[in-house]
């Protein structure tokens, strides 16, 4: 990507007071893990649904010396995550790069990269509907409550509902989970396969909600728990017998692919960029 | 029934307001309101003592504050003033519309079981008849699915609900069927009192029966108190130990039900006793 900063633009495409806001909010989410704090959504060129959230958290926080990474749904190609990429690159004229290792600040949508992050290392999420009790109860006034007073009986239920009803908790992505045993979150829709890698992890989560106005984080080694019950442990997807067709991984997340050709399904790993370091090993 | 223990469940004056009230409220009431200045006194300085194990019967006619004082228990209505006092809470000594939104929570889920004239109130129509119960267990803090599984199993059995109809919903149940999966839910953390209001007001005689015979049960089997309301005598005659007559807000007559029953004191408690007949 050769593209030059341009000038005309403020560093960071927002004005210095709505990044300085932004940073106080990330400040406050960070002190409080796993808590929604309400923020001035700033309008962006990209619509609001297209990672607006997680983007203005990125601007807010990129600096010069920054090396960023953009991933939708674990690739670093889709159109989506080229285009978020110039755009920052356009109003900041800081280095990209696809290398999990290289990147300070990763901006995700829907994935979390297989290599574990390090403590210099910031991953944004994209998140469409940031509150993990909205599927329970519609009210913003009475969802905050029961943050408040840690009601968190309905959604409960709902896991017991669904293990009534199936014999299993058939939630697979938006897996809710418990931070520090105070808040219960939503880690954004992520496949439940990636939750495990929120808990006590060396990187900072940071988790950007642009059209419902909310930022949430997870600082360095929070105990982050999948919300489960006793008798009925957490489990992941499981990909048992099936493999990576290019790198031959197994302990990754793959996607499915179909050729409608020849009747074939085989598998893919969802992170690209891990998948073509594998290869290249 | 036992009035020489202390009371299970103890109400001091609760008075329920709609309206700011004036000097005059007191000698200008028509029925339960204000001539002058239009304030409903629902309930109107009203004070109960249920004692462990006694079914206590509220009798009176529509309007007289039977769902008032049984709303006003549940928190779904905050009184203007006056106390309530629970064995289970604070040894009783403080009064339970003085607690904080988590102990009020707590109560409704430990100490207290309601089951509400419309079972739209009492029940998640859309969630499973198991799911119904677990919803009170899982409120307590417990995170045991099978445990959960398996009180429901057995309280369903209780109410005479099929276990193989534990995964539905109660909006495909019928009106009887939602009543006694409210009371199964009611039971689900064995409180101590069980509030009942209007629950067989709106089915058919014999669904009616039933309920009635379930609640009797539920009585001898659980030697649980039961604050039971009703407009209708005869569902008090046939479970309510003692009887409380309400009228316009107010307490009128209260005793044990035979002694109420055979020598009404108040004008209006003859005319229904004589009804009855
Ligand atoms: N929000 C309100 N504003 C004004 N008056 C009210 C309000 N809610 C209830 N009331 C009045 O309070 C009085 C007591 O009502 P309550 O529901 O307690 O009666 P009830 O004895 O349960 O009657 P029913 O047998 O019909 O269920 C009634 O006169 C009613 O109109
Ligand atoms: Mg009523
Ligand atoms: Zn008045």
């Amino acid at each position: 990507m050769k593209i030059k900063r341009n000038e005309e633009y403020n560093y960071g495409f927002l004005d210095e007071g709505s990044k300085k806001e932004i940073r106080r909010s990330t400040l406050k989410a960070v002190a409080i893990p796993g808590y929604q704090v309400p923020f001035g959504s700033r309008e962006l060129p990209i619509g609001r649904g297209w990672g607006t959230g997680g983007i203005q958290l990125t601007l807010s926080l990129i600096g010069p010396s920054d090396v960023l990474k953009v991933i939708d749904q674990g690739s670093d190609e889709s159109v989506n995550a080229v285009n978020i990429k110039k755009f920052v690159k356009l109003c900041t004229g800081i280095k990209t790069t696809t290398d999990t290792h290289k990147a300070t600040i990763i901006q995700s949508r829907h994935r979390i990269p297989e290599i574990p992050l390090k403590n210099d290392q910031i991953l944004v999420l994209q998140v469409p509907i940031p509150e993990p009790l909205r599927i329970v109860e519609p009210k913003e006034e009475v969802t905050k409550k029961m943050h408040a007073e840690k009601d968190y009986a309905p959604i409960w239920l709902q896991l017991y509902e669904s293990i009534i009803k199936y014999g299993k908790v058939t939630i697979s992505t938006e897996y809710p989970c418990t931070v520090e045993d105070r808040y219960i979150m939503n880690p954004s829709p992520i496949p439940k396969f990636d939750n495990p890698k929120l808990n006590m992890s060396e990187c900072l989560y940071l988790f950007g909600a642009g059209r419902e106005k909310k930022i949430y984080a997870i600082p360095p080694y929070t105990r982050v728990e999948s919300l489960a019950f006793d008798d009925v442990p957490f489990e992941k997807e499981n990909f048992k017998g099936k493999k990576c067709c290019l790198c031959g991984s197994c302990d990754t997340y793959l996607d499915e692919i179909f050729n409608s050709e020849t009747g074939e399904r085989y598998y893919q790993c969802s992170d690209t960029s891990y998948c073509r370091e594998v290869r290249s090993r | 029934m036992n009035t020489s223990e202390n009371p299970v469940l103890s109400v001091k004056n609760l008075t329920v307001r709609y309206g700011d009230g004036c000097s005059e409220c007191s000698t200008s009431l028509e029925k339960n309101r204000c001539r002058k200045c239009g304030t409903v006194w629902a309930s109107n300085d009203v004070s109960i003592d249920v004692y462990p194990g006694e079914v206590l019967g509220i009798v009176g006619e529509s309007g007289s504050g039977k769902s008032t004082l049984m709303q006003s228990l549940y928190f779904d209505i905050e009184p203007t003033s006056g106390n309530a006092y629970l064995n289970g809470y604070k040894n009783g000594c403080e009064s339970i519309w003085n607690a904080s939104p988590a102990e009020k929570r707590d109560i409704k889920n430990k100490i207290m079981g309601m089951v509400y004239q419309n079972p739209v109130r009492g029940l998640r129509m859309d969630y499973s008849a198991a799911s119904n119960i677990a919803e009170k267990i899982i409120a307590t803090g417990s995170r045991n699915a099978g445990e959960m599984t398996s009180r429901a199993k057995e309280l369903l059995e209780a109410v005479e609900i099929l276990t193989s109809r534990m995964s539905e919903a109660p909006k495909n149940f019928s009106g009887g069927m939602q009543q006694r999966v409210q009371i199964s839910k009611a039971l689900a953390n064995n409180p101590s009192i069980l509030l009942l209001d209007e629950v067989t007001t709106g089915l058919d005689l014999s669904v009616q029966a039933k309920v009635l015979d379930l609640i009797r049960k539920i009585k001898t089997l659980y030697g649980i108190s039961i604050l039971l309301v009703s407009h209708d005598l005869a569902v008090i005659r046939m479970l309510a130990d003692r009887t409380v007559v309400m009228l316009d807000g107010k307490i009128i007559e209260s005793g044990l039900t035979d002694q109420i029953l055979e020598d009404p004191q108040h004008e209006y408690t003859q005319q229904l006793v004589y009804s009855l007949l």
